[in-house]
């Protein structure tokens, strides 16, 4: 290329006639930028938006009001309300019947598509509610009882009555039935009382979130115990205690490398460590949380030496200064003040691990379990995977239940991370 | 239940020796008149340590121990006509006891089963007792030993440093044994695998059909049935990964760029932490987002235009993958573009050029390991991730480059063969560790040559 001299006023014509097109050119990266923020956006609303409206019923279901008989002898034969003796009683018939007397079903077929409008957990109910309330017995009262899923969905439209009854889940009788109750006025929308406290169940109508969500504190519980203390206690070592050598290389690139592996993997350790050789059980919260510490163990390491890092030489100096000894520096005083930065570091991983699905599929988490877990010791599942396995069932119901788990679940995690937020503004100092 | 009250014992020992060692402190303090080695405090927590440290070791030790060697007596009292059968399994026999001893009965168990059921628990009571007799008075007499330490010279500050240091550089190695936990539950079984199917089947095998070689048996009698040739799986993985990085890149560099160069301080304060928030949702929403949503959404626009998307196709997986690692991208990328000098854009400024100059043909170009470090990282991000391909991709081992089939990755195959009833010691189940393995290595790979690069680009300036 042969260098071309070029008049300095030429020159300045030059630029000037393409000074438009560059600015253009700047315009466009900066119009290419907003485009992609915009896109990230609408992306998050449009995910919160699709859970939300999905979800938002999910809260809410279908209940009929029916006035039941309670008598004594036939709701608790042996009239000390047991379980037992609840369980013997026929209050199931008591509601049929209470029922039969609105809609009046004739014929045997008509009859057995009648007693499925109800929820199958209604003579479970009319136990509990003996149970809480023994005065109840003699009276005839108005009960609510959960509709039948099927039913639900036909209320809430997704199915449509003109489509031909072959290929309909629910039959004409019964949409029949339902109409004679709406015109009775007995069919109400309302919140749901089973979303909050009920657990696992096959009818999507019983089914809750309580078990799942006790279940992810009794986990989460174990995973802060083990992840915290080890997480401060690292990152105290690496950054204060130990000499730069081979050795705490080889921890660093460790923990690096423990923050890169694939979360299922850390469920394939704890079914091969945990279970297969130390004989604990399966799907208990215990084994679960073991396996989301030694997860989350790399992010509260890696905060919360950023925060000791942060403390500034100076304190330590001071701290000497007056005597005192290594361990009474960083116990008095490095660690109250990276305490802040290891907490944000701290509700960040836990957020994580309440989050988590994969590793806790793989220590068998996903088992079906009706029973709130007491201990971290009784199986369990946590909402994250209630979610997956709900995920799975094929009735409609189900998914309008999957998106309210979901926002729950989103509503805990934005908690944590808002309040890691606060903590960070509110707390963290600037030296 | 045991357990906890047997730990809540031993701390609460442990307590009262810490409360005797404070108490004797302060004695000696009076009497010695304040000339004592040690702040009161630390005797006590000399105490303290060492009634508990002793009887938690020998805890964990035991608890542990017992299983192995309830497992290894447990093997006389199997009877000889079922070592003696021929398709007697160790570890399946054990299995039957271990359920008949947690009451999981299915049907009726042969009566050695339940013989040697009664046993295993006869066998945890006495350890039961023995344990928790051992602690106690371990923690007792240790304690006491603690306690009796207790004197003027006796320098008690440096005695519980040292415990408390040592138990530090314990808990950082911590790090090291879960590395070779993963590693040694991996490979062991990999080992196995490989001993079964050969390894270059495994690595080049285009057909991925695994069965249980129990279905295998009891159909035609054919062996052989079963084809473990990863290819198809790692052709699926790579796939969905690379339909995510087309739309994660061009959103997350451009959002970098925008966010570091051309966004106010205030518009910056807002859409970092909101960029933040995709990360922060669990995968298994996704998951539920691509499943519910986004799929059926392609499948209609796909049959409007005539083109048959299947119902789990990768497209949809891909897609919301892709939605999900932007955040990486542009996070990392935006501090890899923050972290360039300023006095470099100043030049080109200087020089006359636009902020698009100065972007594209300086920051942009000195940034450049750093954000090819950020895409590798997504990549191995979105080569581990499980759930959106679970619930997404579907299970169909279609060796394919067309995104709207549906091909199956290496963590859904992992997930479904090891959910659920597996079966010991068969080749389908082994595989899901060889798979695990190669994982592991790929992302680890990817890892390090992504720090390697950005170490390699800070030198530069720092």
């Amino acid at each position: 290329m042969s260098k071309k001299f070029i008049n300095p006023l030429e020159a300045t014509e030059i630029v000037k006639n393409s000074i438009k097109k560059r600015r253009a050119k700047d315009n466009r990266l900066r119009l290419y930028g907003r485009i992609a923020i915009g896109m990230a956006t609408c992306f998050l609303l449009f995910l919160f938006f699709s859970i939300f409206t999905k979800g938002y019923p999910g809260f809410f279901q279908y209940y009929v009001t029916l006035d039941i008989k309670f008598d004594r002898e036939r709701i608790d034969p042996k009239g000390d309300l047991s379980d037992t003796s609840l369980y013997e009683g026929e209050a199931s018939n008591i509601v049929n019947e209470s029922l039969f007397s609105i809609i009046n079903p004739q014929g045997r077929k008509a009859k057995k598509e009648a007693r499925k409008i109800v929820s199958s957990g209604k003579d479970l109910r009319i136990a509990k509610l003996v149970k809480n309330d023994p005065s109840l017995f003699g009276t005839v009262t108005k009960v609510k009882f959960a509709l039948d899923d099927d039913i639900d969905s036909f209320l809430r439209g997704y199915i449509n009555r003109d489509t031909p009854e072959s290929e309909r889940r629910i039959s004409d009788n019964v949409i029949a039935f339902v109409d004679k109750l709406s015109e009775e006025n007995r069919i109400s929308y309302e919140f749901s009382d089973y979303i909050l406290k009920g657990s696992a169940s096959g009818n999507p109508e019983m089914a809750g979130i309580k078990g799942a969500f006790f279940g992810s504190i009794l986990t989460l519980s174990v995973c802060l115990l083990i992840a915290f203390p080890l997480g401060v206690a690292t990152a105290v070592y690496l950054e204060e205690i130990a000499k730069k050598n081979k050795i705490t290389e080889i921890i660093e690139v460790n923990i690096n490398n423990l923050a890169a592996v694939p979360s299922v993997v850390f469920g394939i350790m704890g079914l091969a460590i945990f279970i297969s050789i130390f004989g604990m059980p399966r799907s208990i919260p215990l084994v679960g949380g073991m396996v989301l510490a030694l997860m989350t163990l790399p992010t509260i390491i890696i905060s919360s030496r950023a925060a000791i890092r942060a403390v500034p030489p100076s304190v330590r100096d001071a701290a000497y200064g007056i005597g005192a000894s290594k361990l009474q520096v960083i116990f008095h005083h490095v660690i109250p003040l990276a305490m802040p930065g290891m907490l944000t570091g701290t509700i960040i991983g836990m957020a994580q691990a309440l989050g988590e699905t994969a590793p806790l599929l793989m220590i068998g988490m996903v088992a079906f379990i009706v029973d709130v877990p007491n201990s971290v010791m009784d199986p369990g599942t946590v909402l994250p995977v209630q979610i997956f396995m709900w995920a799975d069932f094929a009735e409609r119901m189900f998914i309008q239940k999957t998106s309210a788990a979901i926002i729950i679940l989103l509503g805990f995690l934005i908690t944590m991370n808002a309040f890691a937020i606060y903590l960070r503004k509110k707390l963290e100092r600037r030296w | 239940m045991f357990n906890f009250y047997l730990l809540v014992v031993i701390l609460l020992i442990s307590f009262l020796f810490f409360f005797m060692g404070l108490k004797e402190a302060k004695k000696l303090r009076l009497v010695y008149k304040n000339n004592l080695h040690s702040l009161p405090h630390y005797y006590g927590f000399y105490a303290l340590l060492a009634s508990l440290l002793p009887s938690l070791g020998i805890y964990f030790l035991m608890t542990i121990g017992d299983d192995f060697l309830f497992s290894h007596m447990i093997k006389s009292y199997i009877p000889d006509e079922v070592t003696n059968a021929k398709d007697y399994n160790f570890l399946i026999a054990l299995a039957q006891i271990n359920n008949s001893v947690e009451g999981l009965i299915f049907g009726t168990p042969p009566k050695w089963v339940t013989d040697a059921a009664e046993l295993w628990k006869s066998w945890v009571q006495t350890s039961n007792i023995i344990v928790a007799s051992l602690c106690l008075l371990t923690s007792i007499a240790s304690g006491y030993y603690g306690f009796l330490k207790i004197n003027q010279n006796f320098r008690s500050r440096n005695a519980v440093e040292k415990i408390i240091m040592t138990l530090l550089a314990a808990s950082s190695a911590i790090a090291i044994f879960t590395t070779i936990a993963i590693i040694f539950s991996v490979v062991f079984e990999s080992v196995r695998f490989f001993a079964l199917i050969p390894i270059d089947e495994f690595l080049f095998g285009t057909v991925w059909n695994p069965q249980f070689e129990g279905a295998e048996r009891a159909g035609s009698g054919q062996q052989g049935l079963s084809q473990y040739g990863s290819i198809p799986l790692f052709a699926g993985t790579f796939l969905i990964s690379f339909i995510a990085l087309c739309v994660s890149v061009p959103v997350g560099l451009f959002s970098a760029i925008y966010l570091s160069e051309y966004a106010s301080s205030k518009e910056r304060a807002f859409f970092k932490p909101l960029l933040e928030i995709l990360a922060g949702v669990p995968t298994v929403v996704y998951g539920f987002f691509a499943a519910l949503t986004v799929a059926p959404f392609l499948r209609t626009t796909g049959s409007m235009l005539g083109l048959d998307v299947a119902s789990e196709s990768a497209l949809a997986a891909g897609l919301v993958m892709g939605i999900m690692i932007i955040p990486f991208i542009s996070s990392l990328s935006d501090d890899v573009i923050n972290a360039v000098p300023q006095s470099l854009r100043d030049a080109g400024y200087g020089l006359g050029s636009t902020k698009n100059e100065t972007v594209l043909k300086i920051v942009l170009p000195a940034a450049l390991p750093g954000v090819v470090a950020s895409i590798i990282l997504a990549v191995s991000r979105a080569v581990g991730e499980t759930m959106i391909v679970v619930m997404a991709a579907g299970l169909a081992a279609n060796l394919t480059a067309n995104p709207l089939e549906a091909v199956t990755t290496v963590t859904s195959q992992i997930v479904t063969i090891l959910v659920g009833d597996q079966e010991f010691e068969s080749a389908k189940t082994l595989s899901a560790f060889a798979l695990a393995l190669t994982l592991i290595i790929i992302t680890l790979c990817m890892n390090f040559y992504a720090l390697h690069i950005v170490k390699k680009y800070r030198e530069q300036y720092e």
